[in-house]
């Protein structure tokens, strides 16, 4: 399992929340272009509280509060954007994306290719996300498949404190358009991680435990659900690989091709509805590779049902995968084509 | 027409002449030439456009402006060269007026790769970014958000640069338009936001699409000036733009100007004109932008007839000459056709 903190200092533990915080800090220290944009991010300190006490450090202007908009902030975004800024725009809820689309998607993602290749838009989305809150239907969605099916956008969904910290790092030193995924039920999650200002770079994915009998894929809050999974299955003699893609799009194939290869059995899990998900990507990758010869059994997915998130805490619990699904499906999964 | 009426049609033209003498001496002879010379090449640019397409040369689609030509040149005359334009699908004069080589905008109209776009966007999609022509955008009212966070950019660069806006008047029943005229108005943005209002969304009338009497009000919700003008008086546009953007420049934040135009042609090439008569497509012939301000150079003592014409054939030869020479440039190649797709 990858512990490294990033840096060469020594790590200390600090929340996945820290982490974001410490990583829009230290690059708004470094980069004078860096500045964040969106609802109640600066004496407020964000809906979360990942902006808490920045307004004190960078003022207003850099640590901009906006209107209830999230049309105009996306187009802020990308419009500071397209002038050599480097914005960091906070959504509320990843759920309200669906007001900034058009920009995201229309403005924010195209307007490099179909100028030509002229223009560059490196923005950030950060976009907490996720269920588990009891916020329901509106306040509780994984939407990263609508932005990994749309070409010029990145879309990066860190599992870990110190991977959260070097991937925003990343982020913002990208020159494109990044959805950056943050699940609420993560913030409160400690790691190790350093000090140093570090990034991690996109397209890499990390294997956050090694095993011989079977790969599981998972991304976000699905890879510390996995791991737990993985320690139970480990006292029956199972052991489980956890990969992590980290960046959804573009995807470091080699190193989920390479774990797939080694083990011939692959459990893909989110958090995100089933249907249309981006598991079924990851599944038809794995399917069109080299890995495939190596498959002793069906690749399986594991994924959110396909309903909205619902309210009462065992309805939420059951529409998304819980350790207990994890450990079924890959026990069943390891005996299969036996 | 009766004797009559055309000394009360002389008296209007000479009262007008007389309101813009003083205007017609600060601009000077090169100013108001350009301003026709930019006129007459997007029409001709238009012209031209619309016979490629009728010759079945053009593979995609194309919006035209024609009737509409005095609101871009008029608005972009009031800019300096190095402020701004974001603009949208029917933005040809926009790109002319902001000093596109028409040359390389016509091969982006044929798709070719010399173009402004590589071939990649089209007439749509015209952007010039080194030229201060930050694009045109496809999506109604799309252009606006996006233009904020530009403004938002000039504010924090310090810079003394200014950025107009385009837009059509179905743009401002979008939501976008709103957040947009609202969040640059509370943070003061260097900007001047444009209605080019021909008076139609493809077929829905201004009148059938609100309920008010001038797009220009709606200002007044986001604390901002607003001014509705006659948008074929391409002086009019001028004035009206340039207190805007002294405003913008000042710090004083934008402002909302609704040019009053309309277009001869139909929404795009699919369109059957079913909504609108023939009279008052005429009635808006006779108002033609360019006729009236080559009316007002020749009677206000700044251009001779010849010299007039000679503006306009010249702008003539130019699109002719672009057309020609786009047609024999290369095709781009679908090899590494995601190369563009993501910066490095």
């Amino acid at each position: 399992m990858s512990d490294n903190g990033g840096g060469t200092s020594a790590p200390r533990e600090i929340s996945y929340l820290e982490a974001v915080r410490e990583a829009l800090i230290q690059e708004m220290r470094r980069d004078p272009t860096v500045f964040i944009l969106g609802e109640d991010v600066g004496v407020y300190g964000g809906a979360f509280g990942v902006t808490r006490g920045m307004l004190e450090e960078f003022g207003p202007e850099r640590i901009r509060d906006t209107p209830i908009s999230e049309a105009a902030i996306a187009g802020a975004a990308t419009g500071a954007a397209l002038m050599g800024m480097r914005p960091v725009m906070e959504i509320m809820f990843m759920d309200f994306l669906t007001i900034s689309m058009n920009q995201l998607v229309n403005q924010a993602a195209k307007m490099r290719f179909m100028f030509g290749g002229k223009a560059s838009i490196p923005l950030v989305c950060r976009a907490p996300a996720g269920s588990g809150t009891g916020a329901a239907a509106q306040h509780s969605q994984s939407l990263e498949a609508w932005f990994v099916h749309t070409p010029g956008i990145k879309v990066v969904a860190p599992s870990t404190p110190a991977d959260v910290k070097g991937l925003l790092v990343a982020s913002i030193r990208d020159n494109n358009p990044v959805i950056f995924m943050e699940h609420k039920l993560l913030y409160r999650m400690k790691g190790p991680v350093s000090e140093d200002l570090y990034t991690t770079p996109l397209a890499k994915a990390d294997v956050k435990r090694k095993g011989r009998d079977l790969t599981i894929i998972a991304y976000s809050i699905m890879v510390p659900r996995a791991l737990e999974a993985a320690e139970q299955l480990s006292t029956e003699g199972l052991e489980v690989e956890v990969v992590d893609p980290r960046t959804l799009n573009p995807l470091d194939t080699e190193t989920i091709v390479r774990s797939v290869s080694k083990t011939g059995r692959v459990l893909i899990v989110h958090e995100a509805p089933v249907t249309g998900g981006v598991g079924a990507e990851l599944a038809a990758v794995i399917a069109d590779s080299e890995a495939f010869d190596y498959l002793d059994a069906p690749i399986r997915r594991l994924a959110g049902r396909n309903v909205p998130i619902p309210y009462n805490r065992t309805l939420e619990a059951a529409a998304v995968p819980q350790v207990g699904d994890i450990v079924a499906a890959a026990r069943a999964l390891a005996l299969e084509g036996n | 027409m009766a004797t009559a009426e055309r000394a009360k049609a002389e008296d209007r033209v000479s009262i007008l002449i007389d309101e813009k003498r003083d205007l017609l001496a600060e601009l000077g002879y090169e100013k108001l030439a350009w301003m026709l010379q930019k006129m007459c090449e997007t029409r001709h640019f238009e012209e031209k456009a619309e016979e490629l397409y009728i010759r079945g040369l053009v593979h995609g689609t194309m919006h035209l402006s024609i009737g509409m030509e005095a609101s871009p040149v008029g608005s972009i005359a009031a800019l300096g060269p190095e402020d701004l334009i974001i603009h949208h699908h029917r933005g040809h004069g926009h790109s002319i007026a902001k000093g596109a080589d028409i040359t390389i905008m016509m091969a982006e109209f044929l798709g070719k790769e010399p173009g402004y776009c590589r071939g990649r966007g089209g007439s749509m999609h015209i952007a010039d970014l080194p030229g201060g022509n930050l694009g045109a955008t496809g999506v109604v009212a799309s252009g606006i958000p996006t233009a904020v966070g530009i403004g938002l950019a000039l504010q924090m660069q310090r810079s003394d640069q200014v950025l107009l806006s385009f837009f059509g008047d179905g743009a401002t029943n979008l939501g976008e338009f709103h957040e947009s005229l609202n969040m640059a108005s509370i943070w003061d943005l260097p900007m001047v936001f444009i209605c080019d209002n021909n008076q139609y969304g493809m077929s829905m009338a201004v009148q059938r699409a609100m309920n008010i009497e001038q797009i220009s009000t709606r200002a007044i919700s986001y604390g901002i000036p607003g001014k509705s003008v006659d948008g074929n008086d391409v002086l009019a546009v001028y004035q009206a733009v340039r207190a805007a953007v002294e405003r913008a420049r000042r710090g004083d934040g934008p402002s909302l100007v609704d040019n009053i135009t309309y277009r001869w042609r139909g929404h795009s090439k699919s369109d059957r004109n079913l909504y609108r008569t023939q009279t008052e497509i005429d009635n808006w012939r006779a108002r033609c932008p360019i006729l009236r301000f080559k009316e007002v150079l020749l009677r206000g003592g700044v251009m001779s007839e010849d010299e007039v014409e000679a503006i306009d054939l010249a702008a003539k030869a130019t699109i002719d000459r672009a057309a020609e020479e786009a047609a024999t440039m290369p095709e781009p190649s679908p090899e590494n056709l995601e190369d563009e797709v993501y910066a490095p």
